[in-house]
């Protein structure tokens, strides 16, 4: 980053962000907008309660279940989708919907058919997830060079065989749906456990704001951002190590 | 498995006293969805330790008659017999060299040219030091742990050629291998292919756009005339290429036989 020809180093914004934060919330003009140093303050209160660990053992737990089902059906609706062009005419307008649709407004559906627990927020968490996974892996599999497969034909490689050098060969789009699914999952558990409210960091917000604890509130926020920013940045490393052959597919 | 199959070529009778044809094309007629036929009639055996080119103009049916001799495509009508047995697919007879090298970008050189006998079910410490013998041999060696993207494109080609050779096929189907190749590394080639040609002893058939590398290299040259293709002429170039690379690129009958097959095709062009 450049300012008048200075050189600022990238946390510089960061800090300036900080800072503003911290004087507008000095002026207490809103209840709900603490300080960022009371928000710090309280982020070890939060953390070191039991509600919260409970509250983070359900939510991871329902993170990674919801990721774990969308990775596994997301690519295998992808490669059916990728393959066989039937399935594809079929489900490839519906995958569509699904990724674009307010899938928020579907939560409380999804509430009636698995009640106000774990499930439901597993399934939200999945269906935040698994639809970009699917096109990302559909298009990385319509992508696979035809002489790959025709090579591998050629000397020999069973059916089986075949469908691992797909694979392979789809795997730089497959990654660039799961690191997408990853970020889009993480939306999925906090509206999930938000609308259902009783159970994970959902009733730990709900417990704050009635209690206007706000600078708590502000705290779990961080704690989730940091938590999503720090997966996706995870999986963006691991991609950038497959890269390199994303580019020399061309 | 190594064995008998090098037994087998040590007793092979000498190719030019007793031809013997690796390859039996009998009347292949294809014909493309949406009526585009794009061979017609194709009678052509391919006789063992030689090498033959297929000649024509673009789209004329050269990779089809490939494919179909390699089992990748089923011809519409007429069959194909390799050793004296009708092909049904693709067997560990034949083996294929790629345009555009298909190469897998994930797995090193070493694997690479492994990746035939790996789908044979050979043992890892076997295959990788037949890929290895290979790799040596096409002029590789130093770079079996290096990824294809980290190779030029006439390097990845040989990869393609240590693959195929490394199966140890009888014969070696190469569809325009130099096309993607600079013409400095494509000459550099096609004498490296030369002098494997001595050491393997294999029947190669090669498509090409280019009437000087089909001439420089091949035992026999095969015209196809444009789409719907058919044989047009088969000439078979006497040319002695024991000698300097270099000589015979000058050697008078290569460069008139050059010019005649030049003229031969200039009607289809003009
Ligand atoms: N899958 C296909 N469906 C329909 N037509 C095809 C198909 N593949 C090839 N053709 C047509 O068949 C004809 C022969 O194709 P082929 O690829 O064998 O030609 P070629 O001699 O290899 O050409 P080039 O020199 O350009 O590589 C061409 O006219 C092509 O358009
Ligand atoms: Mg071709």
């Amino acid at each position: 980053m450049d300012l008048y020809g200075f050189k600022i180093p990238r946390v510089a914004a960061l800090l300036f962000w900080a800072a503003l934060w911290e004087i507008v919330g000095q002026f207490e003009l809103l209840l709900l907008f603490p300080p960022l140093s009371e928000v710090l303050f309280a982020l070890p209160d939060v953390v070191t309660t039991s509600s919260f660990a409970e509250a983070a053992r359900i939510t991871v737990a329902a993170y990674l279940g919801g990721l774990a089902l969308a990775v596994v059906l997301g690519i295998g609706l992808g490669m059916l989708m990728g393959l066989v062009k039937a399935a594809d005419n079929l489900l490839n307008m519906w995958v569509n919907i699904f990724l674009s649709a307010p899938l928020s407004a579907l939560v409380p559906v999804i509430m009636i058919l698995f009640g106000m627990g774990m499930p439901t927020v597993v399934v939200t968490v999945f269906m935040f997830a698994v639809w970009i996974i699917a096109l990302d892996t559909r298009a990385g599999v319509l992508h696979v060079s035809p002489s790959l497969i025709e090579m591998s034909r050629s000397f020999g490689a069973s059916r089986w065989e075949r469908f691992r050098i797909i694979l392979l060969s789809a795997m730089p789009e497959i990654l660039a749906g799961v690191r997408l699914g990853v970020i889009r999952g993480v939306k999925g558990v906090v509206i999930g456990q938000l609308l259902v409210s009783i159970i994970g960091v959902g009733a730990l917000f709900s417990l704050y704001s009635q209690n206007f604890l706000m600078a708590h509130f502000w705290a779990l926020i961080l704690i989730l951002f940091a938590f999503a920013l720090t997966l996706a940045d995870v999986i963006a490393r691991l991609e950038t190590r497959i890269e390199y052959y994303a580019g020399a597919r061309a | 498995m190594n064995m008998p199959s090098t037994l087998h070529s040590t007793e092979r009778s000498p190719v030019a006293t007793t031809p013997e044809a690796v390859i039996e094309v009998r009347g292949v007629h294809k014909v493309y969805a949406g009526n585009i036929t794009a061979l017609q009639n194709i009678d052509l055996d391919f006789n063992r330790g030689e090498m033959t080119s297929l000649l024509g103009p673009s789209g004329c049916g050269k990779t089809t008659l490939l494919k179909i001799i390699a089992g990748l495509l089923k011809p519409t009508k007429g069959d194909v017999a390799v050793n004296g047995r009708p092909v049904a697919g693709p067997g560990p007879e034949r083996a294929f060299v790629f345009q555009d090298f298909a190469l897998m970008p994930w797995a090193s050189v070493l694997r690479n040219a492994a990746f035939g006998l790996e789908l044979q079910g050979v043992g890892k410490s076997e295959r990788e030091d037949r890929a290895r013998h290979y790799v040596n041999e096409v002029g590789l060696s130093g770079f079996e742990d290096k990824y294809p993207h980290e190779l030029s494109g006439g390097m990845r080609q040989r990869v393609g050629l240590a693959r195929a050779l490394a199966v140890d096929a009888d014969v070696l189907l190469m569809d325009e291998p130099f096309s993607a190749v600079d013409e400095q590394t494509r000459r550099k080639f096609q004498e490296d292919l030369i002098r494997l040609r001595e050491i393997e002893k294999k029947t190669f058939i090669l498509v090409t756009h280019s009437i000087e590398e089909a001439v420089y290299l091949s035992d026999r040259i095969v015209l196809l005339s444009p789409r719907p293709g058919r044989l047009n002429k088969i000439v078979t170039p006497e040319i002695d290429r024991s000698g300097d690379p270099d000589l015979i690129r000058r050697n008078p009958e290569y460069l008139d036989l050059i010019d005649d097959i030049w003229s031969g095709l200039r009607a289809y062009v003009e």
